[in-house]
C-alpha cells in the first residue's frame, strides 16, 4: 500500500476512494461512480456544502483546491436538465475527485462554495452567465464572460446557435 | 486654360493646382494607423509593416499607440460583443478625417465565428471604408486596402466634408 501510494504521488495524479465518506454523508450521497479510473460523486443539493467542507478538511482527503467547476446542460427536455461538477485536487495527496450535482429547471439554484475554496467565485460566475444557474449566498454574482446587459444564458441548449 | 502654362513661364518657382488635389495628396501619403490588433490578423498587419512588405513605400507605417494620432483604424480580428463599445470609442477618439479597414472575414461578416459572443460584420458598430477579405489576408491584400484607401481619399471634397463613396 505505501510502495503503491510513493509511486503514485511521483507520477501522475489517481482518484481518491470516496466509498468511505458514504455512509457518513448517506443523505447527500446518491450514487459513487467509477470509470476509467475516474470517480464521480453523485450528489444531492441538501447538505452539500457540509459534504464539501469535510471533503477540504478530512486528513485523509484533503481537497484543498478547487480546479475548476463545470456546467452541464442536458437539454429542455431532460429533467433533470442541468448539472453542475466540481473537479476536486488534493495538492498534498495528489488525488482528485469529481462531484456532481443534478439540478431541476424550474430550481436551477446552489448554495454557493464560496466559504470553502475562495476559486469558486469567477468559476461560478461562469456558470451562471453561460447557464443561468444561480448560487445562493455568493458575494458577488454578476456575469463574467458576456457583457453586463446580454439576454439569455449562451450555452444553454435551447439558445440559438446562430443569428447573433 | 492655359492658365497653369502663363504662371509657370512668368514665376517658375510656383505650381497652380486644385486644393482638393494638394490636400488630399498629403492626407493619402500618410495615413496613420490605430494600432488595433484583435487576433491572427494583427500578425499579418505587424507583417505588411516588416522589411519584405515595407507598407512605408505608402506612407502607413507608422502605428500610433493613441488613437488622436491615427488617421485610419485597421480592426484586425473578430470583435467580440464586449469589445465593440471599445472600438467605438477608439473610433470616436480618432480625430477627423478618419477611415476604417475591416480586415479579414471576422472582422467584415464574422467568418467561422457565427455564435453568441462575436458582432456579425464591424460595419454594425463603425462605418467601414474597406472590407479585405481572407483568413487571414494576406500583407499583399492589406496593402491592397490601404491603395484602395488610397484611391478613395483622392476622390474626396475638402471643404464639404464629404466622404467618396
Amino acid at each position: 500500500m505505501s510502495e503503491s501510494i510513493e509511486q503514485t504521488q511521483t507520477q501522475s495524479s489517481r482518484y481518491a476512494d470516496a466509498s468511505l465518506i458514504r455512509t457518513k454523508f448517506a443523505s447527500t450521497i446518491e450514487e459513487i461512480i467509477e470509470a476509467i479510473g475516474e470517480v464521480t460523486l453523485i450528489a444531492k443539493r441538501e447538505g452539500l456544502v457540509e459534504l464539501m467542507a469535510y471533503l477540504r478538511d478530512e486528513p485523509s482527503l484533503k481537497f484543498n483546491y478547487l480546479s475548476d467547476i463545470g456546467g452541464v446542460d442536458l437539454g429542455e427536455f431532460a429533467s433533470p436538465r442541468f448539472a453542475v461538477a466540481y473537479q476536486l485536487y488534493s495538492l498534498e495527496h495528489n488525488h482528485r475527485l469529481r462531484v456532481k450535482v443534478f439540478l431541476e429547471e424550474e430550481d436551477a439554484n446552489l448554495p454557493t462554495m464560496w466559504n470553502i475554496w475562495k476559486a469558486s467565485n469567477w468559476l461560478e460566475r461562469e456558470i451562471y452567465d453561460m447557464f443561468g444557474v444561480n448560487f445562493e449566498g455568493h458575494p458577488d454574482q454578476r456575469r463574467i464572460l458576456m457583457p453586463a446587459d446580454y439576454e439569455g444564458h449562451p450555452l444553454r441548449k435551447d439558445f440559438p446557435m446562430k443569428g447573433y | 486654360m492655359g492658365l497653369e502654362t502663363k504662371v509657370g513661364e512668368i514665376l517658375p518657382e510656383v505650381i497652380t493646382t486644385k486644393l482638393d488635389s494638394l490636400v488630399n495628396w498629403g492626407r493619402k501619403s500618410s495615413i496613420w494607423p490605430a494600432t488595433f490588433g484583435l487576433a491572427c490578423c494583427a500578425i499579418e498587419m505587424m507583417a505588411m509593416t516588416d522589411a519584405r512588405n515595407d507598407i512605408a513605400r505608402f506612407g502607413a507605417e507608422v502605428f500610433r499607440a493613441t488613437p488622436r494620432q491615427a488617421d485610419v483604424m485597421i480592426v484586425a480580428g473578430r470583435v467580440s460583443i464586449k469589445m465593440a463599445p471599445v472600438l467605438r470609442r477608439i473610433y470616436d477618439q480618432m480625430p477627423e478625417p478618419k477611415w476604417v479597414i475591416s480586415m479579414g472575414v471576422c472582422a467584415s461578416a464574422g467568418g467561422v465565428f457565427n455564435n453568441y459572443a462575436i458582432v456579425q460584420g464591424v460595419d454594425k458598430v463603425v462605418p467601414v471604408d474597406i472590407f479585405v477579405p481572407g483568413c487571414p489576408p494576406r500583407p499583399e491584400g492589406l496593402i491592397w486596402a490601404v491603395m484602395k484607401l488610397q484611391e478613395k481619399i483622392e476622390r474626396e471634397k475638402v471643404f464639404t466634408e464629404e466622404k467618396a463613396a
